[in-house]
């Protein structure tokens, strides 16, 4: 494996893992809320998650670069006040991943949350028990397959993700070019040897990751 | 003395009120039986009252406190609830189920403690039940799943139990013995408010009887003032004659008499 293979496969994968746990932190509490809460702009923050599934990837990564670059509405103020910016860092492909695999993940852990029943809810309120604590042991347990095989697609997806990472993070080699951006750098360039052995890694995980998705999600049902 | 107070109280779903302007109390000691046919809201009214769901208007208090704004845990140490008992999902044993009923009296990261254990000992032994504590929850009959329900509910040492149709699909014998119990539930003191679609229930074991009927209260009074043959037809749609029988000992009962030609 050359050098640059393995600069971008542990690149990939450091991204992937870094993605899957933000959508965790975010996705599960997102998914708990819109399934269980009513609140003001519930229908806005859906779509706002939803989105990045339907648009293009390089839409999505232009709405980024919009929000967090050098002179976006949050990157500016940071830039001004720390002289650092996200974009073409190998944290803005983690960013861009994040947003991209958070769809996957609450929708399927929003369905798997849906399908408790919520007389077992009620029957830890009636007793005593706080939502937060009846969300902790009753709600989620129960959601857990489905809750996982949302986490193992986001994760699929993060490790896959090409036109929003090429739009805020660059395909910067050694720092920013994920597997799937050396695939594409490597047929610009005729590499074919390269590219091949990348896109067969990327298709065995792909396909592991669906077989373990799939079991989680059959469970779940 | 504990009192559980309901005001004016307008209860729904998703801000649809199915009741409105619903008042009552109930007493240390006393049992208010609360009437109503099927699909009438009195599943609905009890979940509001449990603050399961908002109230769309007026106040749930005990002992003069509204509940509105109290934790969950503060309400389970005041209002037990009896639901109907269901088939029961997973295995726990009737003593876990009965255990559960101390949730409101754990510590925030505890386990139940002795005194918990006892007090559900002594739950099981009060209603005869304690043959059944070993025995899994899935496994026993309805009448069984019921009388555990009720010990749940009394492990939380409530001031106030609610029973939503706790005889509902218990065979005559099982509803006899529920029906006992909820008599001496409030003479220890509590106040009982339960729901049940039979008026010879309410005739067998309420002090009082309130009357929920298109969603507000048709009645509210003693059971022979309350359970009239026109409220009766009013509420339920079919001809009823009430009568009262005396009892070879000399007590005095009424029950009600249904005529199926006239239905």
């Amino acid at each position: 494996m050359s050098p640059e293979t393995f600069d971008a496969l542990s690149l990939s994968v450091r991204v992937a893992v870094l993605a899957t746990l933000a959508n965790a932190l975010v996705g599960i509490p997102l998914a708990y809320l819109l399934a269980r809460r009513r609140f003001r702009g519930r229908g806005l923050v859906d779509l706002l998650v939803t989105l990045p599934l339907v648009l293009p990837p390089t839409v999505t990564g232009y709405y980024l670069i919009v929000l967090l670059g050098r002179r976006g509405w949050l990157g500016a103020p940071l830039y001004a006040a720390t002289g650092w910016s996200i974009a073409f860092t190998w944290y803005a492909a983690v960013v861009a991943a994040t947003i991209m695999a958070l769809p996957l993940l609450v929708r399927t852990a929003r369905a798997a949350i849906d399908s408790v029943d919520r007389d077992l809810e009620r029957a830890a309120y009636t007793l005593g028990r706080s939502e937060w604590r009846t969300a902790l042991e009753v709600t989620l347990p129960l959601a857990r397959n489905g809750i996982l095989a949302g986490l193992v697609l986001a994760f699929a997806r993060a490790l896959g993700e090409f036109g929003a990472t090429l739009m805020l993070a660059g395909n910067i080699p050694g720092r920013t070019t994920t597997v799937p951006l050396a695939i594409y750098s490597a047929v610009q360039t005729g590499e074919d040897q390269t590219a091949l052995v990348l896109v067969a890694m990327l298709t065995v995980l792909s396909c592991v990751v669906l077989v373990v998705a799939n079991r989680l999600g059959a469970r779940a049902a | 003395m504990s009192r559980l107070e309901v005001s004016a109280l307008a209860y729904g779903y998703d801000g649809r009120a199915v009741g409105r302007d619903v008042s009552f109390a109930v007493e240390s000691g006393e049992v208010l039986c609360l009437l109503g046919p099927n699909g009438g809201g009195k599943t609905t009214l009890f979940k509001t009252v449990l603050g399961l769901l908002p109230a769309l208007g007026g106040t749930v208090a005990v002992d003069g406190e509204s509940v509105a704004g109290w934790s969950r845990a503060r309400v389970a140490r005041a209002l037990g609830y009896v639901p109907q008992a269901q088939l029961g999902l997973f295995p726990f044993t009737v003593r876990e189920i009965v255990l559960m009923g101390r949730t409101a009296h754990l510590g925030a990261f505890a386990t139940p403690s002795r005194r918990d254990e006892a007090v559900a000992e002594s739950t099981l032994e009060s209603l005869g039940i304690t043959h059944l504590a070993a025995r899994a929850y899935t496994e026993v009959s309805g009448g069984e799943r019921q009388m555990t329900l009720v010990a749940r509910a009394l492990a939380q040492e409530p001031r106030v139990l609610v029973m939503d149709e706790p005889t509902a699909s218990l065979d005559f014998g099982n509803q006899v013995r529920v029906l006992s119990r909820v008599r001496a539930v409030a003479g220890e003191g509590i106040a009982v408010i339960v729901s049940t679609h039979d008026p010879d229930q309410a005739f067998a074991c309420a002090d009082r009887v309130a009357v929920l009927h298109g969603g507000t209260l048709a009645g509210l009074g003693s059971p022979e003032a309350t359970i009239t043959p026109q409220r009766l037809r009013a509420v339920y749609g079919v001809d009823v004659d009430v009568v009262t029988l005396t009892l070879a000992d000399g007590r005095r009962v009424r029950t009600c008499v249904p005529s199926l030609d006239r239905a």
